[in-house]
C-alpha cells in the first residue's frame, strides 16, 4: 500500500477527477441561460436531467464539456485527411515547424553570443545588463510589427515567425550557458593548467562538458517560449494556418470548441517538445558517462 | 551625404568600443569610479546601438515604414504622450496590477493549502508544473469571450498565468527549511501558524519573490497580447496591432518603448522590495 500514500499517481489522478467535475458542473451554470433562453424561443420544457445533457451539447456553448472538446479533437485529428485545411495536425505541423526553426536559430546564436560573452569582457560588460534588462521586457509586443515589415520587404511564412521564436528563446540559452561555460570552479581550472592545457583545449574537454546540464535546462525553457512565440507570431496578420490562427478564427466567429480542441493540441504539443528535450539530454548525459 | 551617416556611425561604434575596452581593463581602487564604470559600460554600449541604428537608417535612406529612425520614435512619443497613457493606464494600472495581485494571492493561497495538506500537495504539483510550461497565453480568446472586451478579460489571463508560476515557487519556498530549524521551532513549543508566519515565510521569501519577478514578465505580455483578441479602442495591444495595420511603425515602437519602460519599471519594483525583504539572504547581503 506504499504506493497509496506516498506515490503521486494517485494524488494527480484525484486531483484531475476533480477537475472534470467542477469542469462539468460549471459547464452546466455557464451554458444554463443561453440553453434556457433556446429553450423559451423553441417551447421546450425539458426536466432537470434533460436540460444538464442540452447544456454539454450546444454547438456553441460559453464552455464546452471535456467530451466536446475530445470529440472535435478527435474528427480534427483522425477524422480528415492531413493535409486538409480543416486537420488540425495540419495546423499543429505549421506551428511545429517555425517553432522548431525558431529554436534552432535561437539556441545555436544564444551559444554563440555566450561563448563570446565568457571570452571577451568588454562584451560581457556591455551586452549582459541588456540581455538580462531585456527579460523584463514584453518582446512578444514586437510579433506583429515584425511580421507585417518583413512581409513589407517580401519575406513571408515560416521566417518571421521563427524569427519571433528563436528571439524568444534565444535569452535563456543565453543565461544558461554563461552560467553554465563558468561552472567549471577553480580547482578544476587549475587542474587544466597544471596539464598546461590551452584555452581552447580548456574550453572543449572542461567548459562544454560542464555547460550542458546548464544548456539543456534552458533548453526546456526555450523550447517552451518558442511554441509561444509561434502561436502569437500567427496571430496579428491573419495568418491563415496554425494553432494561433486557430484560435482567432474561433474567437471571431465564437467556436469555443474550436478554440479548446486547438489549446489542447498546443498543449500537447509543448508537453512531446519538453519531453523531446528532457530525453535527449538524458540520452546525452549518460554517454558522456554522467551519474543519474 | 549619405555615406557620412554610415561612416559617422562606424567610426561612433568603434569610438564607443574603445572606450569600452579600455574601462573594462581600468582598475581602481575607488569604489565609485568602479560603480560608475559598471553602469557607464553598457550605457555607452546602448548609446552606441542607437547611434548606429540612426545612423544607417539615414545611410541607407531605410523607409520609416520598415524601420524608424530613433529622433522619429521619440519625436512621436513626445508629441502622443496623452494616447499613450491612457494606453498604459488601461492596460498596466488596470488589467496588469488587478491580475498580478489576484493571480499571485491565489497561487500563494493554494500553495499554503498545498502545504498543509500533503496530498494536495503530491497532486498539484505534477499538474502545476506541467501547466506552467503550457503556452497558457491560448487562453485569451476564451477570457475574452467569457468577461468581455474591457480589462477585466486582460486582467482574467494574467491570473491564470501568474497562478501556476507562484503556486509551484512557493510551496518549493515552504519546503526550504531544514529539519533542525523545525525542530527548534517546536522546541519553542510554537504551533503550526508561529512556525509559518516566524520561519518557514520568511525563508520561502526569495522563492516568492522569484515567482514574483517571472510574474511581473508574463503579466504584461499576457495583458498586451490578450489585446490582440480584441478590446475597446484603447490599450497597448490594442494600439500596436492597430498602428501595424495603419503602418504607423513608429507610433508601434513608442508603444514598444513605454511597454519596455513599464516593464523594466515593474521588474525593478519588485526586485528593490526583495532586497527591502530579504536583506538577510546571502545573495542580498553579498552584492
Amino acid at each position: 500500500m506504499r504506493w497509496l500514500t506516498e506515490g503521486k499517481t494517485i494524488p494527480v489522478l484525484t486531483i484531475v477527477v476533480v477537475i472534470m467535475i467542477v469542469w462539468y458542473v460549471g459547464a452546466v451554470f455557464m451554458n444554463a441561460p443561453v440553453q434556457r433562453d433556446m429553450n423559451k424561443r423553441a417551447k421546450i420544457e425539458p426536466t432537470t436531467a434533460e436540460f444538464v445533457e442540452q447544456t454539454w451539447n450546444q454547438p456553441k456553448p460559453i464552455l464546452p464539456a471535456p467530451h466536446q472538446i475530445a470529440q472535435n479533437f478527435w474528427k480534427a485529428t483522425f477524422g480528415v485527411k492531413v493535409t486538409s485545411r480543416r486537420s488540425l495536425v495540419y495546423d499543429a505541423g505549421v506551428t511545429l515547424s517555425s517553432t522548431v526553426l525558431g529554436f534552432a536559430l535561437g539556441t545555436v546564436l544564444g551559444v554563440l553570443i555566450a561563448v563570446g560573452i565568457v571570452h571577451l569582457p568588454t562584451l560581457e560588460r556591455s551586452f549582459m545588463p541588456w540581455i538580462i534588462a531585456s527579460q523584463t521586457i514584453p518582446i512578444l509586443a514586437i510579433a506583429p510589427m515584425l511580421i507585417v515589415v518583413l512581409a513589407a520587404i517580401g519575406v513571408k511564412g515560416l521566417i518571421p515567425k521563427a524569427l519571433i521564436s528563436a528571439y524568444l528563446s534565444f535569452f535563456p540559452v543565453v543565461v544558461g550557458m554563461v552560467k553554465g561555460l563558468r561552472s567549471p570552479d577553480g580547482l578544476l581550472l587549475d587542474l587544466m593548467r597544471t596539464y598546461n592545457a590551452g584555452r581552447a583545449v580548456t574550453f572543449w574537454k572542461l567548459r562544454v562538458p560542464a555547460s550542458l546540464p546548464f544548456l539543456f535546462a534552458s533548453m526546456k525553457i526555450a523550447i517552451a517560449a518558442s511554441l509561444v512565440g509561434a502561436i502569437v507570431g500567427e496571430l496579428p496578420t491573419g495568418a491563415r494556418a496554425g494553432i494561433g490562427s486557430k484560435l482567432l478564427i474561433g474567437s471571431y466567429y465564437g467556436q469555443t470548441i474550436q478554440i479548446w480542441s486547438a489549446l489542447l493540441m498546443a498543449s500537447l504539443l509543448a508537453t512531446a517538445l519538453i519531453v523531446i528535450v528532457g530525453l535527449s539530454e538524458r540520452l546525452t548525459l549518460r554517454n558522456m558517462g554522467a551519474r543519474p | 551625404m549619405n555615406q557620412v551617416y554610415i561612416i559617422g556611425a562606424i567610426v561612433f561604434w568603434l569610438a564607443a568600443w574603445a572606450v569600452n575596452e579600455w574601462l573594462v581593463r581600468l582598475k581602481s581602487a575607488n569604489r565609485l569610479v568602479n560603480r560608475t564604470r559598471l553602469v557607464a559600460v553598457p550605457l555607452l554600449f546602448g548609446v552606441a546601438v542607437l547611434v548606429v541604428w540612426e545612423g544607417l537608417v539615414r545611410g541607407f535612406s531605410i523607409q520609416a515604414v520598415l524601420l524608424p529612425p530613433p529622433s522619429a520614435i521619440w519625436a512621436r512619443l513626445v508629441s502622443s504622450i496623452p494616447t499613450l497613457w491612457a494606453d498604459f493606464r488601461q492596460t498596466f494600472l488596470k488589467a496588469v496590477v488587478a491580475g498580478y495581485v489576484i493571480g499571485n494571492l491565489s497561487g500563494f493561497v493554494f500553495a499554503i493549502l498545498a502545504d498543509r495538506v500533503d496530498f494536495l500537495r503530491r497532486g498539484l504539483l505534477p499538474v502545476g508544473n506541467l501547466v506552467s510550461a503550457l503556452p497558457m497565453i491560448g487562453i485569451a480568446p476564451i477570457m475574452v469571450m467569457w468577461f468581455g472586451f474591457d480589462w477585466q478579460s486582460k486582467a482574467a489571463v494574467v491570473v491564470v498565468m501568474t497562478f501556476f508560476p507562484m503556486l509551484v515557487n512557493a510551496v518549493a519556498g515552504l519546503a526550504a527549511t531544514g529539519h533542525m530549524e523545525r525542530d527548534l521551532m517546536r522546541t519553542y513549543a510554537s504551533d503550526y501558524w508561529q512556525t509559518l508566519t516566524r520561519l518557514r515565510l520568511p525563508a520561502a521569501a526569495p522563492f516568492i519573490f522569484n515567482a514574483l519577478k517571472i510574474n511581473s514578465t508574463l503579466a504584461l505580455i499576457g495583458a498586451i497580447v490578450a489585446e490582440f483578441f480584441g478590446t475597446p479602442i484603447v490599450g497597448m495591444g490594442f494600439r500596436i496591432s492597430t498602428e501595424v495595420g495603419r503602418m504607423n511603425i513608429d507610433m508601434v515602437w513608442a508603444e514598444i518603448a513605454v511597454a519596455a519602460l513599464a516593464g523594466s519599471l515593474f521588474y525593478g519594483v519588485v526586485a528593490l522590495a526583495e532586497r527591502a525583504v530579504t536583506f538577510w539572504h546571502p545573495s542580498v547581503r553579498g552584492g
